[in-house]
């Protein structure tokens, strides 16, 4: 099947700096593709040269299999949901989401179907006479969407749309996001620097970072198997340590970091006495009372709670090992730690597999 | 000395009382002006001999009103078509130098928006007499070429209005700008994507987006040149406009005419700036 | 896309280089040639800075001259005095309502023809006006006065005549001042003087600076006050220029008297953006 999107060997230069460097992806029909970094990593550029507002410097975009590096941005089949939605405050909802048809010269009664067939499709119908800022940041978004989807692009692009929503109503969007997309059937690429947003919607990712793509893949792979540091140290959150290798035992490797912390880990293409970085999750760190119960974990340490970080599902606790290493740890809400306070003894553990480890320069 | 910190009574009220002599100094020239038009005098001064509304429709000698009186009505006229003219040039002009300013990087821009600016601190005086002089260069050297007379070079209504235009332009240039700076350029990358070409983008997002500021440039900009004196002096021809039909009038020495003249001015202007107002204030 | 755009450009420069170039530079460059000029006889002309030696040497073009200049810096710091206190009061004590409508009726009036504000002042002030008569019959004065016709008199015009264009940049500036930045100054010790000292005039400057610009632009060039309320033997330079211009059509002095007055327009405008260290587009623009 021809891929809905395609960039091939994408460059994109501002004078001396290279803003996107040799890209390449290609987007099944019908996916929900992110791509995921942070401001400035050149997201937006590649967003733009696929919508036609910037010319890359070398590279191909296809879409539908065809180049459309010589097609002016109002004659690509793609659409775009701008950042700031750009709505024209001018008009109503209607003519917002007719726009697109007046200028393909559509007549007037099916435009006024079309629109009124979109707002249907939005959960909005009979809104069409309203103003737009009559509406809500979520009615908006969805307005923003139906004013792409009546044209039926191949791709629709979004920029960060949910960025100016305040945080309730921004996890409620993602949601519905995805569902739209389902029932649009509509390949959508859209763009980030959530990592919650890209993880929730995605079927596939993109991590980006100072114009390359660092890793693609589904959000289980870049959560569970990162390639490389950046996507462990970017993707959720985690205790990292620089050290050196001391044994090498087929994937795992034993290691020591520069605080001397003894640790076994995963790691591939590592040669005793390379300098590494290791990752573990606070959420991978099991906690315990009693060191018994940690017998199956390859690593385990003793430490004092220093701090409890109490944020409802999210909590944390800080624990300092012997050689004064801090760590941080997930707070299980069982009620089994309830009672934990600062200065108590605990044990805590963790497996090889959960310690991811790269070769650093 | 804001509401929130205490001051002293006195302080106040003589700060009041500051306030309100000024008002009542901006508002006495002009309430005189109003209240002698209905003077039944043949003198815009007292004594006060009756009211009445002759100076408006009078039409019998010597209270000719205004509304009877040839030389005033083609006077407005003539401010009235020199207005429409310099309104209409200078928004047009202003619009396209707005767009050139704010889309365009170019080499000498700084230099050009100075330029532009400087009419704004040329006397009136000295544009007027800077633009006879050309003209009339102009007009010579045509005339030593082809032994052809342009008229239109010559001290007339084109003078007036090229005069006029020359620095109410510059006002156009600022009022529009300033509203084409709030423009958020999404919108028209926005219709580009919808399936625009730039034109349209421009034609059916930005243009409507500017309407406010154009629309109340056309006002700013025919206000000014209705109510014009100095440039308008030196490039007048035989057609004279309003206020330089009022002022030959003046220097001869006044009667109430001049007065009801003036009150329908005010009425007229201020309605107009009320209209820009209210036009603004809709969202 | 790129060449359309390149057609665009050219397209939006035309007028403004046009507009620029024919009604602003060639002209003033015109009169600059004709102030340099002699007139030999009929039709020939010779180059000579004779226009600028008579101009500088004949004692009452010099003394209007001066005369003018000092005059409008007088009126420039009298409309600034004058208009300050009252933009601060719209600007920070009038609240809601009472602000929008002291605004407008600021406004008002300057939507009115200049020639209506003067012919306003001569009714007023005229042997025979409302003033005169005023003072009679409140047994000040035995006879008629004459209040018109004397530099005092022109001085209540001009104020009168720019006040506006001090009121408004002022107003302006003042409303961006945060309430809490004065707050803040009397917090810490500041009395009113040394608030408005420190921080109010600090603040307000871009307005003063832009206001006083366009006053003083506005008192030079005035043509109408000066002609209607001033006295016969003080003559302004614009109505030199006039005279000049249109009752002698001697146009070689009176181009020279033009560009005196641009020039000293030029100096006085760049010595007050240089002495507060700003530029014409921030000011203007």
């Amino acid at each position: 099947m021809t891929p809905d999107l395609e960039c091939v060997g994408l460059v994109k230069r501002f004078g001396d700096t290279t803003a996107v460097d040799n890209v390449s992806f290609s987007v099944p029909p019908g996916s929900f593709f992110s791509i995921l970094g942070p401001s400035g990593c050149g997201k937006t550029t590649i967003m733009r040269m696929i919508a036609g507002f910037l010319d890359p410097t070398s590279g191909d975009i296809r879409i539908k299999g065809g180049s459309v590096l010589d097609t002016p941005p109002n004659k690509r089949p793609v659409n775009m949901v701008f950042q700031h939605l750009a709505l024209f405050p001018m008009m109503t909802i209607a003519e917002n989401i007719g726009y697109g048809l007046r200028r393909r010269g559509m007549g007037k009664a099916e435009i006024a179907r079309k629109v009124d067939e979109a707002l249907d499709r939005i959960g909005l119908p009979g809104i069409g006479a309203r103003k737009v800022d009559e509406l809500s940041g979520g009615q908006k978004q969805r307005v923003a969407i139906a004013r792409c989807m009546v044209l039926e692009p191949d791709v629709l692009l979004l920029d960060e749309p949910l960025g100016a929503l305040d945080l309730k109503l921004r996890e409620h969007m993602k949601v519905e996001l995805k569902a739209l997309q389902a029932a649009f059937d509509t390949t959508f690429v859209y763009i980030t620097h959530d990592q919650s947003e890209a993880l929730v919607m995605s079927d596939q990712i993109a991590v980006m970072n100072a114009g390359r793509f660092e890793q693609v893949g589904t959000g289980q792979d870049l959560y569970y198997r990162p390639d490389t540091p950046f996507v462990a140290g970017f993707i959720g959150e985690s205790n990292r340590w620089k050290g050196r290798i001391e044994a090498v035992d087929g994937g795992q490797v034993q290691l020591r970091t520069e605080s001397g912390l003894a640790m076994r880990a995963t790691g591939a293409g590592l040669a005793q006495g390379a300098r590494a970085e290791i990752f573990v999750r606070p959420e991978s760190i099991r906690l315990a009372s009693s060191e018994d119960a940690l017998s199956g974990f390859d690593n385990r340490l003793q430490g004092t709670v220093t701090s409890l970080l109490f944020n409802g599902a999210a909590s944390r606790v800080l624990v300092e090992d012997d050689v004064g290493e801090t760590l941080e740890v997930t707070l299980p809400q069982s009620g089994e730690f309830s009672a934990l306070k600062r200065g108590d003894a605990v044990h805590i553990g963790w497996g090889a597999g959960q310690a991811t480890c790269f070769g650093a320069g | 000395m804001i509401p929130t910190i205490p001051t002293s009574r006195a302080f106040r009220l003589t700060y009041g009382a500051y306030v309100a002599l000024f008002f009542l100094y901006l508002a006495l020239p002009l309430t005189v002006v109003a209240v002698f038009a209905f003077n039944d005098s043949q003198f815009p001064s007292l004594p006060w001999d009756g009211f009445t509304w002759a100076w408006f429709f009078g039409t019998e000698r010597p209270q000719i009103g205004v509304f009877h009186e040839r030389g005033i009505l083609r006077a407005v006229g003539t401010s009235a078509f020199v207005a429409g003219c310099v309104a209409v040039l200078s928004v047009a002009v202003g619009t396209t130098n707005a767009f050139l300013f704010n889309r365009y990087e170019f080499r000498g821009k700084g230099l050009l928006y100075v330029l532009m600016l400087l009419p704004l601190v040329i006397p009136g005086i000295v544009l007027g007499i800077s633009i006879l002089i050309f003209s009339s260069t102009l007009a010579n050297g045509i005339w030593d070429l082809a032994q052809m007379d342009i008229q239109a070079l010559r001290p007339g209504l084109l003078l007036v209005i090229l005069g006029q235009f020359s620095f109410i332009t510059t006002i156009a240039t600022l009022v529009i700008s300033a509203r084409l700076q709030k423009f958020d350029r999404t919108l028209e990358e926005a219709a580009l994507n919808l399936g625009a070409d730039r034109l349209t983008a421009v034609r059916t997002i930005t243009l409507p987006f500017l309407a406010p500021a154009m629309v109340g440039a056309v006002v700013v900009a025919f206000l000014m040149s209705f109510e014009n004196f100095n440039t308008t002096l030196m490039l007048v021809g035989s057609d004279a406009p309003l206020t330089i039909a009022m002022f030959d009038r003046l220097k001869e020495g006044s009667t109430p005419l001049l007065n009801a003249v003036s009150l329908l001015l005010m009425l007229g202007s201020s309605l107009l700036a009320l209209l820009v107002i209210l036009f603004q204030r809709r969202p | 896309m790129r060449s359309q755009s390149r057609i665009a450009f050219y397209l939006l420069l035309t007028p403004l280089v046009l507009w620029l170039g024919l009604l602003i530079v060639i002209p003033h460059i015109d009169m600059l040639l004709i102030s340099l000029r002699e007139r030999i006889s009929f039709g020939v002309y010779d180059r000579s800075l004779l226009q600028y030696e008579k101009a500088l040497t004949e004692p009452l073009y010099l003394r209007t001259f001066a005369r003018t200049a000092v005059m409008s810096i007088l009126a420039t710091a009298i409309t600034l005095i004058i208009a300050f206190p009252v933009a601060y009061y719209i600007a920070k004590m009038a609240k809601g309502r009472l602000q929008q409508v002291l605004f407008l009726l600021c406004l008002i009036p300057f939507y009115v023809s200049e020639l209506v504000r003067t012919f306003g002042w001569m009714i007023l002030l005229r042997e025979t006006g409302i003033v005169s008569n005023l003072l009679q019959w409140t047994g000040l004065a035995d006879q008629p006065v004459e209040l018109l016709y004397t530099d005092a008199t022109m001085m209540v015009g001009l104020v009168y005549t720019s006040m506006l264009f001090m009121v408004v940049p002022l107003v302006t500036t003042l409303e961006s001042l945060d309430d809490s930045v004065i707050e803040a100054g009397y917090d810490l010790g500041g009395n009113g003087f040394s608030v408005l000292r420190e921080i109010i005039i600090p603040h307000a400057m871009p307005g003063i600076v832009s206001g006083c610009i366009v006053v003083f632009m506005l008192s030079l060039g005035n043509y109408l006050t000066p002609t209607m309320l001033g006295g016969k033997d003080s003559l302004w330079f614009t109505e030199m220029i006039y005279n000049q211009f249109i009752v002698r059509s001697n146009w070689e002095l009176g181009a020279a008297f033009g560009f005196m007055l641009l020039v000293l327009s030029s100096v006085i405008v760049w010595g007050m953006l240089a002495l507060t260290g700003r530029t014409l587009k921030e000011t203007m623009g």
